[in-house]
């Protein structure tokens, strides 16, 4: 009898992880040849694994709902054959993959590649100071440069006189004065663009390519807004949650959805899906790049609710801990910059929904009222709808119907 | 006598403010330094190098009264002496040559130095009142503070002939029989040992319930070793009430009332900050506890007032004070300076010498770091057990960060093992990882490749002890 380790393969360019849909084998099963073993879904597609090869099933790993890294051994099939075919090889497991029901059926986690580079990117040390000779510091100290932003090349991301130099030489040097000269730099890099990045790039070129998007962007008078806001989080205690104008800006895309079912939709070219709840996704920043988990059936949540499940998922998107069912399936998208947000901006639809919402800095400005010069508080909201299935029209009045409730946020409680 | 302006102002001529008036100097600020009692402040006059100096003396007299007991090493001699006038004469020639020096290196800084005590009317302001009795008034743009500290008193059992401090210690022109050291932290437990080790019948009542607070027990472990050896009593968690015809009084562990026989007590329960009696009210600085408070640069809450060494807080060590008094100096020629030491290293000149520097392993656990951790022992080294100093307990701990191996903290306990300091602080101060000091090559026969030997401990690789064979 031989044994073979089957490991979950890679189902797709760019695909570095699988969910556990359904199992259709189970311990002790005999399988033939391209039998359906299992579902997996990923983020592009659902999947069903065929049995590479006949067999019985000795062991499982992972059950519906785990999501698993490519190159988990799934199962292991005691063969007929007397050659192993690939042997399961005892293996560390990662933090991903669930307590497997076999010790010897675990995955090499790190390699000792990654190792190295985790030692490396110790900089600030963790005791909480750059690693540098004194001399060293002290060069820094009169150039102003804060050791913490340079990576030490060194063993332990020591920093040494030629790293301080390379900083300088790449123009991030401050105060040092008039005379610093700047060096000519050579040399180019060049990265495959994989995984989360790829599947960005992917997406948002379809978006571009296929929709036609239509822009707009609205002033709104954020006053009275920013007042009950400071009144609602006046009371709040310590470690409680306090509102941002997101959910504030969720609120009003919720009311005045249901009068513009058009953008709260998905459209394939074919056919356009109107959904009758909303399901908020939240564009977020996280380390590996531009992610929207969803606030899911938003349109069941008071304020302060909104505002914690807003949190909740993005938080869990940017830790990376979010389930991969709140990852998906929104209806329509908010993306925002918060401070960063600029005057204006031309969000890109996830498709395929039908419109996306931007939120713009707040800021004061000086408006006519009355003939009187008066300082207002302001924001603008910039939003693209696919103008195949949205008309310009009913677009912008969807989007002065939220500058409505905006201006005048009692009627968001009404 | 004409008003005197000065750009710089240092108030205190020990190890902090000598040292800034000469880097000043160099530096071409117009400097002057007003020194109420003795240039090279308590650290040459009455501290550091008077202590070092008994602290050999009485290892020579030890040493020389062994022999004649018992030849050794082939050598013997009969019956040593000793007159302490002839030790204090020698001790008065070295710290006169030393301070001697420090008034040339001044002079030749171009400081002008003023003996005196000042007093601030504001915090620019000062009358001086000189030797002579006369009185000088300096203003100044800036004012550098180096004020020092001194030995602090117990109010039930104040100095005088018989309850001496440190300073009055080491002006004993007669060797006393007894001698009860209140307090056994690093300034009793030296002088107390040298005490012991020219013959007098030392005993130690300490109030906590170990010696050397700061140093963990393995560290401390064979100075109280050395002490049980030569008979000089110990009494922990001991408190001293008062002194009588006969001798202490304390109460001892168990809150029973003791009293041991002393013609001298050495009273040596820590120093406190010279803040006083020289106008320190009227300059409208900020205080942290008893300490003057400073920033990062030594800047008090008075703009132009600076404040160096142990006035500014613990550790009361010539060795910091020093590097803040160069730091001022530089910063007010215009550099950009900081004190950002990594570690400042401490050092008891006891029997045997006990050195730290960095965080010791509790320390660096606190501190949230996994750490490794590489000892070895002096009684494995060639150089210390020809030097005869194998068989006291010493070895050189290192500790270091297990996941990339960064050196955290050095601490050792050994015979001459202060001289390893500077290596010792070199590697905290340089970020060095375990493999540098292991890379390093260590001259043999020397106390130095103890250290070298710590990090391949640590390094599970150690070529003198012996290690279980592993996979490395």
């Amino acid at each position: 009898m031989g044994q073979y380790a089957f490991k979950l393969p890679d189902v797709g360019e760019g695909v570095v992880e699988a969910e556990i849909i359904e199992w259709h084998v189970k311990v002790g099963q005999v399988i033939a040849e391209d039998e359906a073993l299992v579902d997996v879904m990923t983020d592009k597609a659902t999947v069903e694994i065929p049995a590479p090869t006949s067999g019985t099933i000795s062991s499982i790993t992972g059950d519906p709902g785990d999501v698993l890294p490519v190159g988990t051994v799934l199962l292991i099939i005691e063969t007929e054959g007397e050659e192993t075919a690939e042997p399961a090889e005892p293996v560390t497991a990662t933090k991903a993959v669930p307590p497997a029901p076999l010790a010897s059926v675990v995955t090499s986690a790190v390699s000792p590649a990654e190792e190295e580079v985790e030692i490396r990117a110790v900089n600030p040390s963790s005791s909480g100071r750059a690693l540098a000779s004194p001399a060293l510091r002290k060069r820094a100290l009169e150039l102003q440069i804060d050791l913490g932003e340079i990576a030490g090349s060194g063993p332990a991301g020591r920093i040494s006189h030629q790293d301080l130099d390379d900083f300088i030489a790449a123009g991030r040097t401050q105060g040092a004065g008039g005379n610093q000269k700047q060096s000519r730099k050579t040399g180019t890099v060049t990265e495959k663009i994989i995984g989360l990045r790829r599947k960005i790039a992917q997406n948002l070129a379809a978006s571009k390519r296929n929709i036609p998007h239509f822009s707009y962007v609205e002033e709104v008078e954020m006053d009275a807004l920013e007042t009950l806001r400071g009144h609602l989080n006046a009371g709040r205690k310590e470690g409680q949650a306090k509102l941002t104008l997101l959910p504030f800006l969720s609120l009003a895309l919720i009311k005045v959805l249901p009068d513009f079912a058009a953008a709260n939709a998905h459209f394939d070219g074919q056919s356009i899906t109107k959904y009758a709840p909303v399901h908020l996704g939240i564009a977020t920043a996280t380390p590996n790049g531009l992610m929207v988990p969803v606030v899911k059936h938003a349109e069941s949540l008071d304020i302060w609710a909104l505002a914690a499940e807003i949190g909740r998922v993005s938080t869990a998107a940017r830790e990376g801990t979010g389930k991969t069912s709140e990852l998906s399936g929104s209806t329509i998208t908010i993306t925002s910059l918060g401070a960063l947000g600029g005057i204006a901006s031309t969000p890109v639809i996830n498709a395929p929904e039908t419109a996306i919402i931007g939120v713009n800095k707040l800021m004061e400005k000086l408006v006519f009222e009355r003939d009187v010069v008066v300082a207002r508080k302001v924001m603008n909201l910039s939003s693209s709808f696919d103008h195949r299935v949205v008309d310009g029209f009913d677009a912008a009045r969807m989007i002065q119907a939220i500058k409505g409730y905006l201006e005048n946020p009692a009627t968001l409680f009404m | 006598m004409k008003p005197l302006h000065t750009k710089v102002l240092i108030v205190g001529g020990g190890p902090a403010g000598y040292p800034c008036a000469i880097r000043a100097g160099q530096l071409g600020l117009d400097v002057t330094l007003v020194d109420a009692s003795g240039l090279g402040g308590t650290c040459l006059n009455r501290g550091c190098i008077p202590s070092k100096a008994y602290i050999h003396a009485a290892g020579q007299f030890e040493t020389m009264q062994a022999h004649a007991k018992a030849p050794a090493m082939g050598l013997t001699c009969s019956s040593p002496k000793l007159e302490l006038s002839g030790l204090l004469e020698w001790k008065d020639g070295l710290v006169g040559k030393l301070t001697g020096g420090v008034g040339q290196l001044l002079k030749t800084a171009g400081v002008k130095v003023i003996a005196g005590h000042a007093v601030f009317a504001d915090a620019k302001t000062c009358a001086v009142t000189l030797a002579d009795g006369g009185t000088q008034t300096i203003t100044a743009e800036n004012v550098v503070l180096a004020t020092g500290s001194s030995e602090a008193e117990l109010p039930f059992m104040p100095f005088d002939e018989r309850v001496l401090s440190s300073t009055g210690l080491l002006e004993l022109d007669k060797l006393p029989k007894t001698l009860a050291v209140v307090g056994a932290g690093y300034i009793g437990l030296e002088l107390g040992i040298a005490f012991a080790r020219l013959g007098t019948k030392v005993t130690f009542v300490e109030a906590l319930d170990t010696i050397l607070p700061q140093f963990d027990a393995e560290i401390t472990r064979p100075v109280v070793r050395w002490l049980k050896q030569h008979k000089v009593d110990l009494h922990l968690s001991a408190k001293a009430k008062g002194v009588n015809k006969k001798g202490l009084v304390f109460t001892d562990a168990k809150g029973d009332e003791q009293i041991i026989a002393a013609e001298k007590i050495l009273v040596a329960v820590g120093r406190k900050p010279n803040t006083t009696q020289f106008g320190l009210e009227n300059m409208a600085v900020d205080m942290d506890g008893t300490f003057i408070k400073v920033d990062d640069q030594c800047r008090t809450a008075m703009r132009g007032v600076w404040a160096i060494g142990d006035v500014v807080g613990e550790p009361m060590l010539a060795h910091k004070g020093t590097r803040q008094g160069e730091m001022v100096a530089e910063i007010l020629a215009g550099h950009r300076r900081r004190f950002d030491p990594v570690a400042i290293a401490a050092i008891c000149f006891t029997e045997p010498e006990i050195i730290g520097v960095g965080l010791d392993p509790k320390q660096a656990e606190a501190a949230g770091e996994e750490v490794v951790i590489g000892k070895f022992p002096f009684a494995a080294l060639g150089k210390a057990l020809s030097m005869g100093a194998g068989s006291d307990g010493g070895f050189v701990r290192v500790t270091a960060r297990k996941s990339d191996h960064v050196i955290l903290g050095i601490h050792g306990v050994g015979s001459h093992i202060a001289e390893l300091s500077g290596e010792f602080a070199l590697a905290l101060e340089m970020g060095a990882r375990l493999e540098d000091i292991a890379g390093t090559i260590h001259v043999h026969p020397t106390l130095s490749e103890g250290f070298a030997e710590s990090a391949m401990t640590a390094l599970g690789q150690p070529l003198h002890i012996s290690m279980p064979r592993s996979q490395t």
